[in-house]
């Protein structure tokens, strides 16, 4: 399984640590509260704001490398559209890949 | 160029503010994480080019570009590919950044809003035609009588079933007609369909709720297809 990382955000930083500093204080707040989101939506059956939410993460699977991931989470939420939870449990493993590489951070 | 970024995802925010804080063209004047916010500000301030996302919870990007009058140059930045099509069906979108954006895609999307803002300094603003009727009522067939009632006095028109029921300051009358009949009747700078089944006077609103409006006594519901053009008509501070 492909890991997280910061190479987009290293990129895009380049010498400013004040700005790769201020988007990994970012990650660390917005990404617990998205998945705690996501996951009281699927609970709640909310298909089409569970999708919006996935929609949401995706950009930060992105952000973190997850290139693969990344076409899970596009076909999980086209799922999740149509009230379908084919691939729930593979998408939640990506997100606490996530939540514990950001935790590390 | 002056700018703002609507998304309501402050890490896309500050990836885009990133951004711009590298192209010395670009003036960055505030970010907002909802469309409503954005609204109000631009009531006041002129911007050269927005960054908008998309997908924003209760007002969606399209939403808010059919809320404004004049809209300046729109950069899309989006999660999803498949909007593309839509998005290049309004004339004032001049790029489509598909989340996550490297720096490249977002210098080739900014030399296009740079061509297409300075090819319209030089454009004349047109002033919209000014209405020449002053008719200010109309009238309703009830019970063989043709019923006087003036534009101003009504407050809701609501369509059940065959007929349409009115209803002004002072009384309600019951016609045999369609909602689409009576909207062609109602003058534009008053009246507003909000729903399938309702238009208001937008001069009688009370307040506004996400789905609704009060109108007197009455909350009337407002589709999500009809919300953009009612939040045009508002005077927002």
């Amino acid at each position: 399984m492909e890991k997280p990382n910061l190479t987009y955000i290293e990129q895009l930083a380049g010498d400013n640590s004040e700005f790769k500093t201020k988007m990994i204080a970012i990650l660390k707040k917005e990404l617990p509260e998205e998945i705690a989101v996501y996951k009281s939506q699927m609970q709640n059956n909310n298909w089409q704001e569970a999708a919006q939410s996935v929609h949401k993460l995706k950009h930060k699977v992105s952000i973190l490398g997850l290139e693969k991931s990344y076409y899970l989470a596009e076909t999980y939420e086209e799922n999740l559209k149509n009230k379908v939870s084919t691939f729930q449990n593979e998408f939640e493993i990506v997100l606490e890949a996530m939540l514990n590489f950001v935790q590390t951070l | 160029m002056n700018c703002i970024i609507i998304d309501d995802e402050e890490m896309a925010r500050v990836i885009i503010a990133q951004m711009i804080d590298n192209q010395s063209e670009l003036n960055l004047i505030e970010s907002f994480s909802n469309a409503i916010q954005a609204i109000k500000f631009l009531n006041q301030n002129e911007v050269d080019l927005i960054f908008l996302d998309i997908h924003m919870p209760d007002f969606t990007g399209f939403d808010f570009i059919q809320t404004l009058k004049n809209p300046p140059k729109i950069i899309l930045v989006t999660s999803d590919k498949n909007f593309a099509i839509e998005a290049f069906e309004y004339d004032c979108i001049v790029d489509y950044l598909v989340k996550p954006i490297t720096e490249d895609r977002f210098q080739k999307a900014l030399q296009k809003a740079t061509a297409t803002v300075m090819s319209n300094f030089s454009k004349i603003a047109t002033k919209q035609p000014v209405s020449e009727d002053t008719t200010k009522e109309f009238y309703v067939n009830i019970d063989r009588r043709l019923i006087k009632i003036e534009f101003e006095s009504v407050k809701v028109v609501e369509a059940k079933g065959d007929y349409i029921h009115i209803k002004t300051d002072t009384k309600n009358y019951i016609v045999h007609s369609t909602l689409k009949k009576i909207e062609d009747k109602l003058p534009n700078h008053l009246f507003l369909k909000v729903h399938r089944s309702f238009i208001i006077n937008t001069q009688k609103i009370i307040d506004i709720e996400d789905n609704s409006v009060l109108i007197g006594k009455e909350v009337v519901p407002v589709s999500r297809a009809n919300r953009p053009e009612l939040m045009k008509r508002l005077n927002l501070l």
